[in-house]
């Protein structure tokens, strides 16, 4: 038996947290404003997927965490550890055996189902702050709808790099009306945003929580002839051979030598247990010794 | 021929004090408006509250639009003034930085407007902006600088060529060579002489130099205390002044 209210924040914020959700479901891509609370935790560490989490979460779920696709890094341990804590909810590192996943920077390789949701932690969730840095603008182009200094950023891309070089957090429009920020994921991953799971975005610094309902059209901006290209690593993983994984590229040592593994270690993982075998992969059972 | 601008009345208080009052003029296609004054005689009030930066707490500015005729720019809504400010109209601050991205570079300076108006093909933007930098005198191996690169002269053409991209009707100038140096100024001068001709612009220009609305204005307005004290054709009020304050000023000039 825990000393803390069921899922840490108390009831009347988690009230709070569920009308601002609803709100953003109900105008997907737009920016609720919501009185985010102080969290044991840093800025940065994501205390506002952290809330949005806390708020959706019933005894009976069964949650997930992943940090940049890894379910073992700090941050995704703590917060993990964190709800087995406060919400005594039983959690798991299969994508499909969970119902609540919170993520940092990625999108879990396999396809998520409608009894899903994925939510997400986001540093800055204006996508036109770096070009435009008053709020009162920002509110107002988005109310306007004039996204004309959206375009601004990726041609100065491509006149400094030849291509449009945003490689995270690569602005979408969402069903033809808000653009949004879909938080430092890999634009790898952006295709996979229209999705049959409800996405809820969440930014404690910020104050903000913004959403996708399942099946929302969400199209990556791009120029006519530049268009999106969602890019990864030209390898395949070293550990289970997916060519089809957004990859990390891991140094191993001094002298140049490097290794591609699946940025999704549930997905790596599942593909060995299956036999797969990559490159400089050894068998699955050496491998969990 | 209907103006492209007709003002009626217009007036601005802050609090007591008196920005401008009682304003009315109408400006024709293709014609180039100065308005004169000393500091503080509500030149930047009235220029503000015509190009929409300021309600005015009294009159009509009145323009006609591309699809609608003329219409009452203070009752549009937020969207249609918006609209007419990146499109029909263009606003060329004093000082470069305030109408500039100071972080973006010159190409992408000018092809905002265009792809604030729905431009989305790169090559076509990329060409249109260094079609402009050439038109204002700016290199186009200077396309990919930023504008931090730049001298005050060349910082203030590429804000005329920001402006002007998407081919507005009326440009709104306020001191657009205040601060740069007379060789430069006169370069400019002579740069915006030539564009306002070629494009049949209408402009108005606000500034507190004698030579600046000689070379451009075809009619002026002299404003003191927030009224317009006289008007008339540029020659005409430079040659012979009426008004006591307006032989004052053309006698403050300095004569080389």
């Amino acid at each position: 038996m825990s000393d803390y209210n069921f899922a840490y924040l108390d009831e009347q914020t988690k009230r709070m947290i569920r009308r601002a959700i609803l709100k953003a479901l109900a105008i997907p891509g737009y920016q609720v404003p919501f009185a985010s609370r102080e969290m044991p935790m840093p800025y940065g560490w994501g205390t506002g997927g952290v809330q949005v989490s806390a708020a959706c979460l019933t005894p009976n779920d069964t949650f997930k965490v992943i940090d940049q696709g890894a379910d073992d890094t700090t941050n995704a341990v703590s917060i993990r550890k964190f709800f087995e804590k406060t919400a005594q909810v039983a959690t798991t590192e299969e994508t499909a055996r969970a119902s609540l996943i919170q993520t940092r920077h990625r999108i879990p390789e396999e396809p998520l189902t409608e009894d899903q949701i994925l939510v997400y932690q986001v540093p800055i969730p204006e996508p036109l702050r770096f070009l435009e840095p008053s709020e009162v603008e920002t509110r107002k182009m988005h109310a306007l709808e004039e996204y004309g200094l959206m375009h601004v950023k990726l041609y100065e891309d491509i006149s400094q790099h030849g291509a449009i070089a945003t490689a995270y957090a690569y602005p979408v429009k969402v069903e033809g009306r808000y653009v949004m920020d879909p938080s430092p994921i890999p634009k790898f991953d952006n295709p996979k945003l229209s999705m049959a799971a409800i996405q809820l975005f969440g930014a404690g610094r910020e104050q903000r929580i913004y959403a996708l309902p399942p099946y929302t059209q969400v199209v990556s901006l791009d120029f006519e002839d530049h268009p999106f290209e969602a890019t990864k690593a030209d390898h395949d993983c070293d550990l289970c051979g997916a060519s089809d994984s957004y990859l990390d590229e891991v140094i191993m040592d001094d002298a140049g030598g490097r290794m591609f593994v699946c940025s999704d270690t549930n997905y790596c993982r599942a593909r060995r247990a299956g036999g797969h075998i990559g490159a400089q992969g050894a068998p699955y059972e050496e491998a969990t010794v | 021929m209907t103006p492209l601008l007709q003002v009626r009345d217009l007036a601005k208080f802050y609090g007591p004090r008196r920005g401008c009052d009682g304003v009315s003029f109408d400006l024709y296609p293709g014609e180039v408006m100065g308005i004169v004054g000393e500091s503080g005689s509500g030149k930047s009030t009235l220029l503000s509250c015509l190009a929409g930066h300021l309600p005015p707490d009294r009159g009509e500015v009145i323009f006609d639009t591309h699809g609608h005729g003329p219409r009452d720019t203070l009752a549009m809504s937020e969207p249609e003034r918006r609209m007419l400010m990146r499109t029909d109209w263009a606003f060329v601050h004093q000082h470069a930085r305030d109408g500039l991205r100071m972080g973006v570079s010159a190409g992408g300076n000018v092809g905002e407007r265009l792809m604030a108006v729905g431009a989305r093909h790169y090559g076509h933007i990329r060409e249109q902006a260094i079609d402009w930098l050439g038109r204002v005198e700016i290199a186009a191996d200077r396309v990919d600088d930023k504008p931090q690169a730049f001298s005050g002269g060349m910082q203030q053409r590429l804000q005329i060529a920001r402006n002007l991209v998407t081919g507005p009707r009326l440009v709104f100038m306020d001191e657009p060579t205040g601060g740069l140096d007379v060789s430069v100024q006169a370069r400019l001068l002579d740069l915006l002489r030539g564009l306002v001709r070629e494009m049949g612009l209408s402009a108005i220009i606000v500034t507190h130099d004698l030579a600046v609305v000689r070379l451009l204005a075809d009619r002026l307005m002299v404003m003191k205390d927030g009224f317009v004290v006289e008007d008339g054709l540029t020659d005409q009020v430079l040659d012979d002044p009426q008004h006591g304050y307006t032989q004052l000023l053309v006698s403050s000039v300095l004569q080389v």
